[in-house]
């Protein structure tokens, strides 16, 4: 696997002239799968936090002391009992995704790809001192860097969590095990949140870099081809 | 059918494309010096041609076009309906998850929360005024015994005590002690017929609830009539209400004034009918 670089031509009549490089570097179903995913990610955190606005706290509800008050209109469904019909029917888009991703990467062997292991542990450092401009921008060999691979190798993490945490919330009884697991349902119910603002850390960063790396890596993730890439 | 084929066809596409044939007809065309050919070795590198890659990426692009079908959430004429088909899903999941025998998780005295912190929510008003001393539950639909019960009827049947978590829809929860009749023990008093799909109950403020047979049926539910060991206060359901440890809040109706045993449901619940998940299982 991996993704082979191959010379971009442009032929006119007898001459071959080479214009640049490209690499086939996201297959379809994960181009799929992150699309699919990016808009149920964003229906659920809208829907979830329409849900918090019901009870905004972590607290007791007698007396309840507030943690924030989050505005309506950066929330989903417009009530708490739309907001629920939003969040339990995208979480099954949401896991669905989730599912065929992971199901393929391993099936694959795309993982190795993006997967983060000891091997990648130290380069990721000089890349993190590149990005605060405190060294030289390490050599990159293959589609991601190490620090790229943590990023969405965690991120794969958080989105396993966000499904086992939500589990919990919603079913405290059938999988009470997995509540305990968590501290109880009220605890679930916090870690829930939690993991959706590292999630959303993620995705902040993520666009960041989305915007910073330009044109040809933003069209890598809708056609799959990157053209000149760094390696 | 289009998505399995075109994801499998899809796993390389330079397979697919095949670019050996481009490479050997520009090395026929062009033929190259020595040096030249050294150089292309030191790269040895598939070629595509410019075109080429354009169309592929194009085509690329348009398989992600299944992703614009999410578009439909968003159009108000098919939201409503899909949105009832996705928590449709969610709530027959629901129901497949539920085990009879799986117990909700009991707790010890000191983790009750106290009495005067259980929060008492209505949709209406806390104190509907029922009359108790001429209370009775109407039982009627699929039972051998129709008619008025009287409390005393429900609280001959063995009691029981549980501390359980009450969970309400809005995120808050808290660990209550209740106290009553098994509500399975009751349906068999009234001889009811067990393979009816739900046990509906109408309360004194116009609340309306119902439960699946099986949730029913599990030695959780109550027909309970104490908490914190006392008689229920007006505002907790005087004289009977539901506890199911298993089911979300809003199914633990109060007030109870009529039981019913149907294969149909006309109404699910109050908040059921306007929108709120009618299985919610916890």
């Amino acid at each position: 696997m991996g993704s082979a670089v191959v010379e971009i031509v442009r032929v006119r009549g007898d001459e071959t002239e080479s214009i640049g490089r490209a690499a086939y570097e996201h297959p379809l179903i994960v181009r799929l799968c992150h699309w699919v995913n990016a808009i149920a990610l964003f229906v659920m955190v809208g829907s979830g936090l329409q849900i918090f606005r019901a009870f905004p706290s972590f607290g007791a509800k007698i007396p309840q002391h507030d943690l924030l008050h989050w505005p309506k209109a950066f929330a989903i469904g417009g009530w708490l009992g739309g907001a629920l019909q939003w969040h339990l029917t995208f979480m099954w888009i949401y896991m669905a995704t989730g599912l065929i991703y992971l199901g393929y990467q391993l099936f694959s062997g795309n993982y190795r790809q993006v997967m983060f292991t000891h091997r990648d542990i130290p380069g990721a450092w000089p890349v993190v001192k590149h990005y605060f401009f405190r060294g030289p921008k390490p050599e990159l060999g293959e589609a991601y860097n190490s620090l790229q691979k943590q990023a969405y190798t965690t991120v794969i993490i958080l989105g396993v969590l966000s499904v086992l945490t939500g589990l919990a919330i919603w079913k405290p009884v059938q999988f009470s095990w997995l509540a305990w697991l968590m501290g109880g349902f009220h605890w679930a119910r916090l870690w829930h949140f939690i993991v959706m603002w590292v999630m959303l850390g993620f995705v902040f960063g993520h666009l960041v870099m989305v915007i910073l790396h330009g044109w040809n890596n933003f069209a890598s993730m809708l056609t799959g081809w990157k053209k000149d890439p760094e390696y | 059918m289009y998505l399995v084929v075109t994801l499998w066809a899809d796993l390389n596409p330079m397979e697919k494309e095949s670019l050996e044939p481009e490479r050997m007809d520009t090395d026929e065309v062009n033929p190259k010096s020595g040096s030249e050919k050294m150089a292309e070795h030191k790269a040895d590198r598939k070629q595509i041609r410019e075109r080429k890659l354009s169309a592929l990426s194009r085509r690329e692009l348009l398989k992600l076009t299944p992703v614009l079908a999410l578009g439909a959430f968003a159009v108000p004429r098919f939201q409503k309906s899909l949105l009832k088909k996705g928590l449709g899903i969610s709530d027959w999941v629901s129901a497949r998850m539920f085990r009879t025998g799986h117990l909700a998780p009991t707790f010890g005295d000191s983790d009750v929360t106290r009495f005067e912190k259980f929060p008492i929510n209505d949709y209406d008003v806390d104190d509907p005024g029922v009359i108790l001393e001429n209370w009775s539950l109407a039982v009627s639909g699929l039972v051998k015994k129709p008619g008025e019960y009287t409390l005393d009827q429900v609280q001959v049947l063995p009691l029981v005590r549980q501390n359980t978590r009450h969970v309400c829809v809005e995120g808050w929860d808290v660990i209550g002690r209740f106290g009553g009749a098994r509500l399975s023990d009751f349906l068999s008093v009234i001889g009811a017929d067990s393979t009816a799909r739900f046990v509906s109950v109408k309360c004194a403020d116009d609340y309306y609830e119902s439960l699946d047979m099986a949730t029913a049926l599990h030695p959780q539910t109550l027909l309970c009539y104490e908490m914190y060991d006392r008689p229920l206060t007006r505002e907790h359901g005087a004289p009977l209400r539901l506890n199911v440890p298993t089911k979300i809040g809003y199914k633990q109706a109060k007030y109870l004034t009529d039981l019913k045993v149907t294969n149909v449901l006309e109404k699910v619940g109050y908040w059921e009918d306007q929108g709120y998940s009618s299985f919610y299982g916890l």
